[in-house]
């Protein structure tokens, strides 16, 4: 693993005003470790997805920012964490169009695909910590096939 | 990235009537409760004024995530069934590539590159004649 340079910023998420500050420090934190237009856009749609899924159906919860790497390779590590219900069929929540919300059904799957790297942590009644890691001029992972 | 576009948006996003198009700006980074009430407003002035178009230009938004791209399907829908066509117009590249990989590519939205290829896209398109609604004014 890489070393972290400790955790940046803690934002909390318990209304729709925290996303729009959780928008804002992404984009500035990744605006200033050097990220590109297009990566930063990829970032701050994949942290407002995340953001919007700990808060609708995490009941809340809070995003821990943490800048990561070295001298080689910079990035920016998200953690979305919850204590909500939990997800119970991890594949399901995370294919393309299921919804369990209201939503299209795109966030989660969506975001894994807008990051480099994308774990989550769930137990069902224990709550839900996604993480999710980006790169500096890294080009984007390739394409899992469905 | 400047601060003035990325300032947060609440409360009502104004709607303008140029003719027979409502036009609407959105800047910045929008709440939640903004953009649905923008669709709220706009289902309302449509059905009001009886135009037969709405431009929604889109040039100051950095950012478009699945609710806000919800927001404008379903603005886009709820004006065709008030039998308005709405386009959107100017988004930025990095938000069109985001949006694809995010997996939504919203083909129930016309789009235009510009305000002014919007409105001209919105004047060739509109039926020359609908019969009844608030827009049969005579003199």
């Amino acid at each position: 693993m890489h070393t972290a340079a400790g955790v940046e910023a803690c934002l909390p998420i318990r209304s729709d005003m925290d996303l729009v500050w959780v928008r804002q420090h992404v984009r500035q934190a990744a605006a200033r470790l050097g990220f590109g237009l297009v990566d930063q856009t990829k970032l701050i749609t994949a942290a407002s997805e995340l953001a919007r899924n700990t808060l609708v159906h995490g009941g809340g919860g809070q995003m821990e920012a943490t800048r990561v790497g070295g001298a080689g390779a910079q990035g920016l590590r998200l953690a979305f964490t919850d204590e909500g219900p939990g997800i119970a069929d991890l594949d399901l929540a995370l294919s393309d169009g299921y919804t369990s919300g209201g939503g299209l059904g795109m966030g989660l799957s969506g975001a894994r695909r807008l990051v480099h790297d994308f774990d989550i942590d769930t137990r069902p009644g224990s709550g839900t910590t996604v993480r999710v890691t980006c790169w500096v001029g890294r080009p984007p992972r390739p394409r899992e096939e469905a | 990235m400047n601060d003035a576009s990325s300032r947060p948006v609440t409360g009502h996003v104004p709607v303008l009537r140029l003719g027979d198009v409502l036009l609407v700006t959105l800047q910045g980074d929008l709440h939640d409760s903004t953009a649905q009430q923008l669709q709220q407003d706009l289902a309302e002035t449509i059905s009001r004024t009886g135009v037969r178009g709405v431009l929604i230009d889109i040039s100051g938004v950095e950012i478009v995530d699945s609710f806000l791209g919800r927001v404008l399907a379903e603005i886009a829908a709820q004006a065709k069934l008030l039998a308005a066509r709405t386009v959107v117009a100017g988004m930025r590249p990095a938000v069109a590539i985001t949006l694809v990989e995010l997996g939504l590519t919203l083909p129930g939205l016309s789009t235009a590159l510009s305000t002014e290829a919007g409105m001209e896209l919105l004047a060739r398109q509109a039926p020359v004649t609908r019969p009844g609604g608030p827009r049969q004014e005579r003199p």
